[in-house]
Protein backbone atom coordinates (compact mmCIF):
# COMPACT_ATOMS: atom_id res chain seq x y z
CA UNK A 1 0.00 0.00 0.00
CA UNK A 2 2.85 2.21 1.00
CA UNK A 3 4.64 1.94 -2.05
CA UNK A 4 1.25 2.26 -4.60
CA UNK A 5 1.06 5.44 -2.27
CA UNK A 6 4.58 6.30 -3.25
CA UNK A 7 4.65 5.37 -6.57
CA UNK A 8 1.16 7.02 -7.53
CA UNK A 9 2.77 10.60 -5.73
CA UNK A 10 5.77 10.60 -7.66
CA UNK A 11 4.27 9.72 -10.86
CA UNK A 12 1.51 12.00 -9.87
CA UNK A 13 3.72 14.47 -8.70
CA UNK A 14 5.46 15.30 -11.98
CA UNK A 15 2.46 16.62 -12.94
CA UNK A 16 1.34 18.45 -9.88
CA UNK A 17 5.03 20.31 -10.38
CA UNK A 18 3.13 21.45 -13.93
CA UNK A 19 0.03 22.58 -12.00
CA UNK A 20 1.56 24.34 -9.45
CA UNK A 21 4.09 26.44 -12.02
CA UNK A 22 1.20 27.57 -13.68
CA UNK A 23 -1.49 27.94 -11.02
CA UNK A 24 1.54 29.35 -7.91
CA UNK A 25 4.20 31.14 -10.20
CA UNK A 26 2.61 32.11 -13.16
CA UNK A 27 -1.26 32.82 -11.60
CA UNK A 28 -2.74 31.14 -14.74
CA UNK A 29 -4.97 28.83 -13.97
CA UNK A 30 -4.67 26.17 -16.79
CA UNK A 31 -7.42 23.67 -17.50
CA UNK A 32 -5.31 22.44 -20.37
CA UNK A 33 -3.72 19.91 -17.96
CA UNK A 34 -6.85 18.18 -18.03
CA UNK A 35 -6.32 17.54 -22.28
CA UNK A 36 -2.26 17.24 -22.11
CA UNK A 37 -2.39 14.24 -19.66
CA UNK A 38 -4.22 12.15 -21.63
CA UNK A 39 -2.11 13.38 -24.73
CA UNK A 40 1.41 12.36 -23.17
CA UNK A 41 -0.48 8.68 -22.31
CA UNK A 42 -2.04 8.62 -26.16
CA UNK A 43 1.06 9.67 -27.83
CA UNK A 44 3.17 7.00 -25.77
CA UNK A 45 0.77 4.05 -25.88
CA UNK A 46 0.89 4.52 -29.50
CA UNK A 47 4.47 4.36 -30.66
CA UNK A 48 4.86 1.92 -28.01
CA UNK A 49 2.39 -0.27 -29.88
CA UNK A 50 3.97 1.37 -33.17
CA UNK A 51 7.43 0.11 -32.29
CA UNK A 52 8.92 3.32 -31.97
CA UNK A 53 11.88 3.79 -29.63
CA UNK A 54 10.86 4.30 -26.16
CA UNK A 55 13.10 8.08 -25.24
CA UNK A 56 12.16 8.81 -28.50
CA UNK A 57 8.22 8.34 -27.59
CA UNK A 58 8.72 10.16 -23.82
CA UNK A 59 10.59 13.12 -26.06
CA UNK A 60 7.84 13.34 -28.62
CA UNK A 61 5.24 12.78 -25.83
CA UNK A 62 6.39 15.91 -24.17
CA UNK A 63 6.45 18.03 -26.94
CA UNK A 64 3.13 17.11 -27.42
CA UNK A 65 2.50 18.85 -24.13
CA UNK A 66 4.09 21.62 -24.86
CA UNK A 67 2.73 22.60 -27.94
CA UNK A 68 -1.14 22.21 -25.78
CA UNK A 69 0.28 24.73 -23.48
CA UNK A 70 1.13 26.83 -26.47
CA UNK A 71 -2.22 26.56 -28.31
CA UNK A 72 -4.06 27.66 -24.62
CA UNK A 73 -1.88 30.77 -24.30
CA UNK A 74 -1.42 31.56 -27.69
CA UNK A 75 -5.59 31.93 -27.63
CA UNK A 76 -5.39 33.91 -24.50
CA UNK A 77 -2.84 35.97 -25.58
CA UNK A 78 -3.61 36.46 -29.66
CA UNK A 79 -7.42 36.69 -28.57
CA UNK A 80 -7.95 37.95 -25.33
CA UNK A 81 -10.08 35.17 -24.31
CA UNK A 82 -9.48 35.16 -20.28
CA UNK A 83 -7.20 32.05 -19.30
CA UNK A 84 -9.47 29.74 -17.82
CA UNK A 85 -11.73 29.47 -20.91
CA UNK A 86 -8.89 29.44 -23.16
CA UNK A 87 -7.88 25.97 -21.46
CA UNK A 88 -11.16 24.81 -21.50
CA UNK A 89 -11.06 25.25 -25.64
CA UNK A 90 -7.88 23.28 -25.51
CA UNK A 91 -8.84 20.67 -23.22
CA UNK A 92 -12.18 20.27 -25.32
CA UNK A 93 -10.42 19.82 -28.51
CA UNK A 94 -7.84 17.81 -27.22
CA UNK A 95 -10.45 15.41 -26.49
CA UNK A 96 -10.57 14.38 -30.01
CA UNK A 97 -6.62 15.01 -30.82
CA UNK A 98 -6.33 12.39 -28.35
CA UNK A 99 -8.81 9.80 -30.00
CA UNK A 100 -6.81 10.11 -33.34
CA UNK A 101 -3.51 10.27 -31.50
CA UNK A 102 -4.84 6.15 -30.68
CA UNK A 103 -6.13 5.71 -34.13
CA UNK A 104 -9.65 6.28 -33.55
CA UNK A 105 -9.41 3.57 -30.41
CA UNK A 106 -10.45 5.44 -27.09
CA UNK A 107 -8.04 3.42 -25.08
CA UNK A 108 -4.88 1.31 -26.11
CA UNK A 109 -3.41 -1.06 -24.12
CA UNK A 110 0.23 -1.89 -23.02
CA UNK A 111 -0.02 -5.15 -21.79
CA UNK A 112 3.14 -7.37 -22.78
CA UNK A 113 4.47 -4.41 -24.58
CA UNK A 114 7.98 -3.70 -23.77
CA UNK A 115 7.83 -0.14 -21.79
CA UNK A 116 10.35 2.37 -20.00
CA UNK A 117 9.79 0.82 -16.51
CA UNK A 118 10.11 -3.24 -17.79
CA UNK A 119 13.07 -2.22 -19.57
CA UNK A 120 14.47 -0.35 -16.35
CA UNK A 121 13.27 -3.48 -14.56
CA UNK A 122 15.76 -5.83 -16.32
CA UNK A 123 18.39 -3.56 -15.86
CA UNK A 124 17.81 -3.86 -12.03
CA UNK A 125 16.93 -7.54 -11.70
CA UNK A 126 17.04 -8.11 -8.02
CA UNK A 127 14.24 -6.24 -7.69
CA UNK A 128 9.95 -6.61 -8.01
CA UNK A 129 8.71 -4.56 -11.11
CA UNK A 130 6.88 -2.07 -8.09
CA UNK A 131 10.49 -1.66 -7.12
CA UNK A 132 12.47 -0.79 -9.92
CA UNK A 133 9.85 1.11 -10.32
CA UNK A 134 9.71 2.61 -7.22
CA UNK A 135 13.93 3.74 -7.66
CA UNK A 136 13.49 4.43 -11.43
CA UNK A 137 10.61 7.39 -10.39
CA UNK A 138 12.33 8.61 -7.57
CA UNK A 139 15.58 9.57 -9.92
CA UNK A 140 13.35 11.12 -12.07
CA UNK A 141 10.98 13.44 -9.93
CA UNK A 142 14.82 14.61 -8.48
CA UNK A 143 15.70 15.26 -12.12
CA UNK A 144 12.60 17.18 -12.69
CA UNK A 145 13.09 18.88 -8.97
CA UNK A 146 16.42 19.86 -9.89
CA UNK A 147 16.45 21.08 -13.24
CA UNK A 148 12.90 23.66 -11.91
CA UNK A 149 15.31 24.53 -9.49
CA UNK A 150 17.85 25.42 -11.25
CA UNK A 151 15.47 27.07 -14.01
CA UNK A 152 13.61 29.26 -11.42
CA UNK A 153 17.39 30.80 -10.78
CA UNK A 154 17.93 31.45 -14.29
CA UNK A 155 16.82 35.31 -15.12
CA UNK A 156 14.06 34.06 -17.27
CA UNK A 157 12.62 32.08 -14.64
CA UNK A 158 12.67 34.86 -11.86
CA UNK A 159 10.63 37.07 -14.02
CA UNK A 160 8.27 34.39 -14.31
CA UNK A 161 8.05 34.07 -10.71
CA UNK A 162 7.27 38.16 -10.57
CA UNK A 163 4.77 37.83 -13.31
CA UNK A 164 2.63 35.92 -10.67
CA UNK A 165 3.17 38.36 -8.18
CA UNK A 166 3.14 41.84 -9.93
CA UNK A 167 2.44 41.96 -13.39
CA UNK A 168 3.09 45.62 -14.00
CA UNK A 169 7.07 44.98 -12.17
CA UNK A 170 7.24 42.61 -15.35
CA UNK A 171 6.13 44.74 -18.16
CA UNK A 172 8.22 48.13 -16.59
CA UNK A 173 11.76 45.80 -17.00
CA UNK A 174 10.61 45.54 -20.50
CA UNK A 175 9.95 41.87 -20.61
CA UNK A 176 6.67 40.75 -22.64
CA UNK A 177 4.24 39.06 -20.32
CA UNK A 178 2.80 37.16 -23.06
CA UNK A 179 5.99 35.43 -24.18
CA UNK A 180 6.60 34.46 -20.65
CA UNK A 181 2.97 33.22 -20.33
CA UNK A 182 3.46 31.35 -23.54
CA UNK A 183 7.03 29.67 -21.99
CA UNK A 184 5.60 28.68 -18.69
CA UNK A 185 2.30 27.51 -20.03
CA UNK A 186 4.44 25.42 -22.17
CA UNK A 187 6.94 23.93 -20.09
CA UNK A 188 3.67 23.31 -17.74
CA UNK A 189 2.08 21.08 -20.12
CA UNK A 190 5.39 19.15 -21.28
CA UNK A 191 5.98 18.38 -17.47
CA UNK A 192 2.35 17.22 -17.43
CA UNK A 193 2.19 15.65 -20.91
CA UNK A 194 5.58 13.30 -19.30
CA UNK A 195 3.46 12.59 -15.97
CA UNK A 196 0.53 10.88 -18.22
CA UNK A 197 3.71 9.37 -20.39
CA UNK A 198 4.17 7.47 -16.95
CA UNK A 199 1.08 6.83 -15.84
CA UNK A 200 0.05 5.35 -19.31
CA UNK A 201 3.07 2.71 -18.59
CA UNK A 202 2.70 2.53 -14.83
CA UNK A 203 -1.10 1.61 -15.31
CA UNK A 204 -0.60 -0.82 -19.02
CA UNK A 205 -2.72 1.03 -20.71
CA UNK A 206 -3.47 4.93 -22.01
CA UNK A 207 -7.51 5.79 -22.24
CA UNK A 208 -9.10 9.58 -23.71
CA UNK A 209 -10.66 9.67 -20.10
CA UNK A 210 -7.20 9.33 -18.08
CA UNK A 211 -7.53 12.75 -18.04
CA UNK A 212 -10.45 13.55 -16.16
CA UNK A 213 -10.30 15.46 -12.97
CA UNK A 214 -6.45 15.62 -13.53
CA UNK A 215 -6.53 19.29 -12.92
CA UNK A 216 -8.91 19.15 -9.83
CA UNK A 217 -6.16 16.63 -8.15
CA UNK A 218 -3.30 18.38 -9.02
CA UNK A 219 -4.58 21.59 -7.47
CA UNK A 220 -5.79 19.41 -4.39
CA UNK A 221 -2.16 18.03 -3.92
CA UNK A 222 -0.68 21.54 -4.18
CA UNK A 223 -2.47 23.15 -1.68
CA UNK A 224 -1.95 20.02 0.69
CA UNK A 225 1.72 20.50 0.41
CA UNK A 226 1.30 24.14 1.16
CA UNK A 227 -0.18 23.62 4.79
CA UNK A 228 3.67 21.57 5.53
CA UNK A 229 5.33 24.70 5.44
CA UNK A 230 6.36 28.62 4.57
CA UNK A 231 9.43 29.47 2.90
CA UNK A 232 10.41 31.84 -0.17
CA UNK A 233 13.06 29.00 -1.63
CA UNK A 234 12.40 27.40 -4.49
CA UNK A 235 14.24 24.10 -3.88
CA UNK A 236 11.62 24.10 -0.71
CA UNK A 237 8.36 24.96 -2.76
CA UNK A 238 9.21 22.05 -5.11
CA UNK A 239 9.81 19.73 -2.48
CA UNK A 240 6.28 20.85 -0.59
CA UNK A 241 4.91 20.43 -3.96
CA UNK A 242 5.99 16.65 -4.10
CA UNK A 243 5.47 15.70 -1.08
CA UNK A 244 1.68 17.44 -1.31
CA UNK A 245 0.96 14.84 -4.52
CA UNK A 246 2.11 12.09 -1.74
CA UNK A 247 0.02 13.28 1.00
CA UNK A 248 -2.88 13.52 -1.91
CA UNK A 249 -2.36 10.41 -3.29
CA UNK A 250 -2.61 8.99 0.59
CA UNK A 251 -5.84 10.40 1.49
CA UNK A 252 -6.88 8.61 -2.16
CA UNK A 253 -5.84 5.12 -1.17
CA UNK A 254 -7.18 5.39 2.09
CA UNK A 255 -10.87 6.56 0.82
CA UNK A 256 -10.86 3.47 -1.91
CA UNK A 257 -9.78 1.06 0.66
CA UNK A 258 -11.31 1.51 3.78
CA UNK A 259 -14.05 3.56 2.14
CA UNK A 260 -16.66 1.33 2.44
CA UNK A 261 -16.85 1.41 6.10
CA UNK A 262 -18.79 4.71 5.62
CA UNK A 263 -20.38 3.28 2.67
CA UNK A 264 -17.63 4.91 0.21
CA UNK A 265 -17.05 3.72 -3.39
CA UNK A 266 -14.19 4.81 -5.75
CA UNK A 267 -16.95 6.65 -7.28
CA UNK A 268 -16.98 8.92 -4.66
CA UNK A 269 -13.06 9.83 -4.80
CA UNK A 270 -13.49 13.27 -7.04
CA UNK A 271 -16.21 14.28 -4.58
CA UNK A 272 -13.78 13.82 -1.70
CA UNK A 273 -11.13 15.29 -3.56
CA UNK A 274 -13.61 18.47 -4.29
CA UNK A 275 -14.36 18.82 -0.62
CA UNK A 276 -10.91 18.36 -0.01
CA UNK A 277 -9.97 21.39 -2.10
CA UNK A 278 -12.90 23.30 -0.25
CA UNK A 279 -11.28 22.33 3.33
CA UNK A 280 -8.34 23.64 2.24
CA UNK A 281 -9.62 26.46 1.17
CA UNK A 282 -11.33 27.11 4.45
CA UNK A 283 -8.30 26.35 6.62
CA UNK A 284 -6.37 28.96 4.42
CA UNK A 285 -9.03 31.44 5.16
CA UNK A 286 -9.99 30.30 8.81
CA UNK A 287 -5.77 31.49 9.60
CA UNK A 288 -5.54 34.49 7.62
CA UNK A 289 -8.93 35.90 9.54
CA UNK A 290 -7.15 34.30 12.47
CA UNK A 291 -3.94 36.29 11.52
CA UNK A 292 -6.25 39.55 10.82
CA UNK A 293 -7.68 39.58 13.78
CA UNK A 294 -5.00 39.29 15.97
CA UNK A 295 -2.81 41.51 14.26
CA UNK A 296 -6.03 44.55 14.56
CA UNK A 297 -6.05 43.17 18.32
CA UNK A 298 -2.39 43.62 18.52
CA UNK A 299 -2.47 47.29 16.49
CA UNK A 300 -5.73 48.33 18.95
CA UNK A 301 -3.43 47.84 21.73
CA UNK A 302 -0.45 49.67 20.69
CA UNK A 303 -3.07 52.52 19.64
CA UNK A 304 -4.58 52.59 22.94
CA UNK A 305 -0.75 52.24 25.15
CA UNK A 306 0.23 54.60 22.75
CA UNK A 307 -0.34 58.48 23.70
CA UNK A 308 -2.00 59.72 20.72
CA UNK A 309 -4.50 56.52 21.75
CA UNK A 310 -4.92 57.84 25.36
CA UNK A 311 -6.12 61.35 23.63
CA UNK A 312 -9.01 59.83 21.37
CA UNK B 1 14.11 63.37 -26.06
CA UNK B 2 10.72 62.71 -25.60
CA UNK B 3 7.86 64.83 -28.07
CA UNK B 4 4.01 64.29 -27.14
CA UNK B 5 2.75 65.90 -30.80
CA UNK B 6 -0.78 66.72 -31.03
CA UNK B 7 -1.70 63.86 -28.66
CA UNK B 8 -5.12 63.34 -27.72
CA UNK B 9 -7.28 60.83 -25.13
CA UNK B 10 -11.17 60.81 -25.53
CA UNK B 11 -12.06 57.34 -22.85
CA UNK B 12 -15.57 55.54 -23.75
CA UNK B 13 -15.67 57.56 -27.52
CA UNK B 14 -18.86 57.34 -28.74
CA UNK B 15 -21.15 56.90 -25.44
CA UNK B 16 -22.25 58.73 -22.87
CA UNK B 17 -19.43 58.77 -20.65
CA UNK B 18 -17.15 59.97 -23.27
CA UNK B 19 -14.98 61.79 -21.58
CA UNK B 20 -11.55 64.06 -22.93
CA UNK B 21 -8.79 63.26 -20.71
CA UNK B 22 -6.06 64.93 -22.59
CA UNK B 23 -7.00 67.45 -25.52
CA UNK B 24 -4.88 68.17 -28.11
CA UNK B 25 -1.53 68.61 -26.41
CA UNK B 26 2.13 69.22 -27.65
CA UNK B 27 5.15 68.88 -25.14
CA UNK B 28 8.90 68.62 -25.54
CA UNK B 29 11.01 67.17 -22.75
CA UNK B 30 14.97 68.01 -23.31
CA UNK B 31 17.55 65.38 -21.71
CA UNK B 32 18.13 66.45 -17.94
CA UNK B 33 14.74 68.20 -17.78
CA UNK B 34 13.33 68.11 -14.32
CA UNK B 35 9.33 69.01 -14.64
CA UNK B 36 6.98 68.55 -12.26
CA UNK B 37 3.38 68.55 -12.77
CA UNK B 38 0.52 70.16 -10.41
CA UNK B 39 -3.19 70.52 -10.98
CA UNK B 40 -6.48 69.76 -9.41
CA UNK B 41 -8.15 66.21 -9.81
CA UNK B 42 -8.86 65.13 -13.41
CA UNK B 43 -6.79 67.65 -14.93
CA UNK B 44 -5.46 64.73 -17.01
CA UNK B 45 -1.57 64.75 -15.44
CA UNK B 46 -1.92 60.51 -14.96
CA UNK B 47 -3.19 59.89 -18.04
CA UNK B 48 -0.63 62.27 -19.36
CA UNK B 49 2.07 59.93 -17.98
CA UNK B 50 0.20 56.90 -18.67
CA UNK B 51 0.10 57.55 -22.26
CA UNK B 52 4.17 59.08 -22.47
CA UNK B 53 4.56 55.19 -20.48
CA UNK B 54 2.08 53.38 -23.04
CA UNK B 55 -0.13 52.17 -20.21
CA UNK B 56 -2.80 53.82 -22.68
CA UNK B 57 -2.46 54.55 -26.52
CA UNK B 58 -3.45 58.12 -27.88
CA UNK B 59 -6.32 58.55 -29.36
CA UNK B 60 -4.80 61.01 -31.83
CA UNK B 61 -1.55 62.19 -31.85
CA UNK B 62 2.10 60.65 -32.14
CA UNK B 63 4.35 60.49 -29.20
CA UNK B 64 8.44 60.26 -29.88
CA UNK B 65 11.51 58.65 -28.04
CA UNK B 66 14.75 60.34 -28.54
CA UNK B 67 13.28 61.07 -32.48
CA UNK B 68 11.21 57.47 -32.55
CA UNK B 69 8.08 57.36 -33.30
CA UNK B 70 6.91 54.83 -29.98
CA UNK B 71 2.93 55.61 -30.65
CA UNK B 72 2.27 52.10 -31.73
CA UNK B 73 4.84 50.36 -29.08
CA UNK B 74 3.24 48.27 -26.24
CA UNK B 75 4.51 49.18 -22.63
CA UNK B 76 7.02 46.33 -22.67
CA UNK B 77 8.83 47.95 -25.56
CA UNK B 78 9.07 51.37 -24.32
CA UNK B 79 10.08 50.46 -20.72
CA UNK B 80 13.60 49.88 -21.66
CA UNK B 81 14.03 53.74 -21.46
CA UNK B 82 10.88 54.83 -18.98
CA UNK B 83 11.24 54.00 -15.63
CA UNK B 84 7.78 54.26 -13.63
CA UNK B 85 7.33 54.79 -10.09
CA UNK B 86 3.34 54.79 -9.11
CA UNK B 87 2.12 56.02 -5.81
CA UNK B 88 1.24 52.42 -4.73
CA UNK B 89 4.17 51.07 -3.38
CA UNK B 90 3.41 47.42 -3.92
CA UNK B 91 3.10 48.25 -7.89
CA UNK B 92 6.73 48.75 -8.00
CA UNK B 93 7.98 45.12 -6.49
CA UNK B 94 7.14 41.41 -5.91
CA UNK B 95 5.87 41.14 -2.55
CA UNK B 96 6.80 37.29 -2.63
CA UNK B 97 10.17 37.76 -3.77
CA UNK B 98 13.40 38.48 -1.64
CA UNK B 99 15.05 42.10 -2.32
CA UNK B 100 18.12 41.00 -4.14
CA UNK B 101 15.13 38.95 -6.46
CA UNK B 102 13.58 41.82 -7.31
CA UNK B 103 16.57 43.99 -7.85
CA UNK B 104 18.41 41.26 -10.19
CA UNK B 105 15.07 41.52 -12.33
CA UNK B 106 14.64 44.80 -12.81
CA UNK B 107 18.60 45.29 -12.76
CA UNK B 108 18.16 43.66 -16.15
CA UNK B 109 16.39 45.76 -18.91
CA UNK B 110 14.34 43.43 -22.04
CA UNK B 111 13.41 39.97 -22.28
CA UNK B 112 15.38 37.35 -20.07
CA UNK B 113 16.80 34.13 -21.03
CA UNK B 114 18.59 30.92 -19.35
CA UNK B 115 21.09 32.42 -17.38
CA UNK B 116 22.07 32.82 -14.14
CA UNK B 117 23.00 36.38 -13.46
CA UNK B 118 22.63 36.26 -10.07
CA UNK B 119 26.23 35.42 -8.66
CA UNK B 120 28.28 36.75 -5.65
CA UNK B 121 29.52 39.56 -7.68
CA UNK B 122 25.81 40.52 -8.42
CA UNK B 123 25.11 40.81 -4.79
CA UNK B 124 27.95 42.16 -3.47
CA UNK B 125 27.30 45.15 -6.08
CA UNK B 126 23.50 45.39 -5.03
CA UNK B 127 24.72 45.43 -1.42
CA UNK B 128 26.68 48.06 -1.91
CA UNK B 129 24.12 49.77 -3.69
CA UNK B 130 21.72 49.63 -0.74
CA UNK B 131 24.25 50.67 1.80
CA UNK B 132 23.05 54.72 1.10
CA UNK B 133 19.51 54.03 1.56
CA UNK B 134 20.30 53.63 5.14
CA UNK B 135 17.09 51.25 5.98
CA UNK B 136 19.18 48.51 7.31
CA UNK B 137 18.18 46.87 3.48
CA UNK B 138 21.65 45.68 2.50
CA UNK B 139 21.59 43.16 5.93
CA UNK B 140 17.97 41.93 4.32
CA UNK B 141 18.44 40.74 0.89
CA UNK B 142 16.87 37.51 1.34
CA UNK B 143 13.53 38.33 3.04
CA UNK B 144 10.47 38.95 1.11
CA UNK B 145 9.80 42.20 -0.06
CA UNK B 146 6.17 42.18 1.31
CA UNK B 147 8.10 41.67 4.75
CA UNK B 148 9.39 45.99 4.00
CA UNK B 149 7.59 48.86 4.87
CA UNK B 150 5.92 50.88 2.21
CA UNK B 151 8.43 53.24 2.68
CA UNK B 152 11.42 50.59 2.37
CA UNK B 153 9.53 49.35 -0.10
CA UNK B 154 9.13 52.75 -2.53
CA UNK B 155 13.01 53.51 -1.10
CA UNK B 156 13.64 49.86 -2.87
CA UNK B 157 11.61 51.01 -6.22
CA UNK B 158 13.69 54.24 -6.59
CA UNK B 159 16.72 52.52 -6.35
CA UNK B 160 16.13 49.42 -8.43
CA UNK B 161 14.75 52.06 -11.39
CA UNK B 162 17.85 54.11 -11.33
CA UNK B 163 19.91 50.90 -11.65
CA UNK B 164 18.47 50.02 -14.69
CA UNK B 165 19.36 53.25 -15.83
CA UNK B 166 15.71 54.80 -17.43
CA UNK B 167 16.59 57.91 -20.27
CA UNK B 168 13.24 59.35 -18.30
CA UNK B 169 11.45 58.40 -15.12
CA UNK B 170 7.82 59.37 -14.93
CA UNK B 171 6.51 59.80 -10.40
CA UNK B 172 3.33 59.76 -9.96
CA UNK B 173 2.73 61.10 -6.91
CA UNK B 174 5.74 58.75 -5.47
CA UNK B 175 5.49 59.82 -1.88
CA UNK B 176 1.26 60.43 -1.55
CA UNK B 177 0.82 56.97 0.12
CA UNK B 178 3.49 57.01 2.91
CA UNK B 179 3.53 58.58 6.53
CA UNK B 180 5.21 62.26 6.58
CA UNK B 181 8.44 60.94 7.65
CA UNK B 182 8.88 58.33 5.08
CA UNK B 183 7.77 60.20 2.32
CA UNK B 184 10.71 63.04 3.68
CA UNK B 185 13.21 60.24 3.20
CA UNK B 186 11.92 58.53 -0.19
CA UNK B 187 11.38 62.30 -1.50
CA UNK B 188 15.57 63.69 -0.75
CA UNK B 189 16.67 59.90 -1.80
CA UNK B 190 14.60 60.83 -5.32
CA UNK B 191 16.69 64.13 -5.23
CA UNK B 192 19.94 62.66 -5.02
CA UNK B 193 19.52 60.16 -7.48
CA UNK B 194 17.74 62.49 -10.13
CA UNK B 195 20.75 65.23 -9.35
CA UNK B 196 23.58 62.03 -8.88
CA UNK B 197 22.70 60.66 -12.22
CA UNK B 198 21.13 63.84 -14.12
CA UNK B 199 17.65 61.63 -14.63
CA UNK B 200 15.28 63.32 -17.54
CA UNK B 201 12.20 63.45 -14.95
CA UNK B 202 8.23 63.88 -15.21
CA UNK B 203 6.90 64.04 -11.25
CA UNK B 204 3.07 64.78 -10.95
CA UNK B 205 2.85 66.23 -6.90
CA UNK B 206 -0.56 67.87 -5.15
CA UNK B 207 2.17 69.76 -3.27
CA UNK B 208 2.71 73.00 -4.82
CA UNK B 209 5.42 73.94 -2.22
CA UNK B 210 7.39 71.02 -3.61
CA UNK B 211 6.61 71.56 -7.27
CA UNK B 212 7.79 75.13 -7.01
CA UNK B 213 11.01 73.81 -4.69
CA UNK B 214 12.04 71.35 -7.36
CA UNK B 215 13.02 70.73 -10.63
CA UNK B 216 13.69 73.25 -13.43
CA UNK B 217 10.25 73.19 -15.11
CA UNK B 218 6.71 73.68 -14.05
CA UNK B 219 3.50 72.51 -16.06
CA UNK B 220 -0.02 73.03 -14.49
CA UNK B 221 -2.66 70.95 -16.09
CA UNK B 222 -6.05 71.80 -16.37
CA UNK B 223 -9.06 69.48 -18.06
CA UNK B 224 -7.15 67.94 -20.21
CA UNK B 225 -4.51 71.02 -20.95
CA UNK B 226 -1.31 72.18 -20.20
CA UNK B 227 -2.20 75.34 -19.09
CA UNK B 228 0.83 76.85 -17.64
CA UNK B 229 4.38 76.22 -18.66
CA UNK B 230 7.21 77.90 -16.70
CA UNK B 231 11.21 76.86 -17.12
CA UNK B 232 14.38 78.54 -15.53
CA UNK B 233 14.61 82.61 -14.02
CA UNK B 234 10.57 82.77 -14.05
CA UNK B 235 10.35 79.32 -12.18
CA UNK B 236 13.01 79.99 -9.25
CA UNK B 237 10.98 82.94 -9.03
CA UNK B 238 7.82 81.84 -8.84
CA UNK B 239 5.54 81.51 -5.24
CA UNK B 240 2.65 79.61 -4.44
CA UNK B 241 0.38 83.02 -4.44
CA UNK B 242 1.79 83.97 -8.16
CA UNK B 243 1.01 80.90 -9.37
CA UNK B 244 -2.60 80.82 -8.14
CA UNK B 245 -3.07 84.59 -9.23
CA UNK B 246 -1.64 83.21 -13.01
CA UNK B 247 -4.57 80.41 -12.72
CA UNK B 248 -7.46 82.89 -12.11
CA UNK B 249 -5.64 85.20 -14.84
CA UNK B 250 -5.73 82.24 -17.59
CA UNK B 251 -8.29 79.82 -17.09
CA UNK B 252 -10.54 83.17 -15.61
CA UNK B 253 -12.76 80.87 -13.00
CA UNK B 254 -11.69 80.10 -9.21
CA UNK B 255 -10.65 76.89 -8.65
CA UNK B 256 -13.37 74.89 -6.89
CA UNK B 257 -13.02 75.60 -3.31
CA UNK B 258 -9.04 76.14 -3.94
CA UNK B 259 -8.33 72.65 -4.37
CA UNK B 260 -4.39 72.73 -5.13
CA UNK B 261 -3.97 75.37 -2.52
CA UNK B 262 -5.82 73.05 -0.12
CA UNK B 263 -3.86 69.79 -0.85
CA UNK B 264 -0.61 72.72 -0.72
CA UNK B 265 -1.68 72.89 3.07
CA UNK B 266 -2.16 69.34 4.00
CA UNK B 267 1.44 68.51 1.93
CA UNK B 268 2.88 71.52 4.56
Amino acid sequence: MIQGILLEGLIYGIMVLGVFLTFRILDFPDLTVDGSFPLGAAIMASMIVAGQPLWFALIVATFGGVAAGVVTALIHNKLGVPHLLAGILTMTMLYSVNIRVMGGRANISLIRQHTILSNVNTLMPGLSQDGSNLVFFAVVIVIVMIALNIFFRMDLGMTMGAMGNNQQMVIATGANPATLKLIGVGMSNGLVAISGAFAAQYQGFADVNLGQGTIISGLASVMIGEFLWKSNRISVLTLRVVLGSILFRAVMYIGRFYGYYINLTPNDLKLITGLLIILSLMITRGRDTMKWLTWNRRNDAAVKASPAGKKR
Amino acid sequence: MIRLENITKIFNPGTNNENTAIRNVSLNVDEGDFITVIGSNGAGKTTLLNLVSGTESVSSGRVFINDKDVTRDPEYKRARYIGRIFQNPTLGTAANMSVEDNMMITYLKGMKWLKISLNARTRAFFREQLVPLQMGLEDRMKDNVGLLSGGQRQALTLLMMVLSKPALILLDEHTAALDPKNAQIVLELTMRFISDYRLTTMMITHNMSHAIEYGNRLLMMDKGEIILDVSGKEKQELTVEKLVRKFHEIRKYTLESDEILLADEEGR
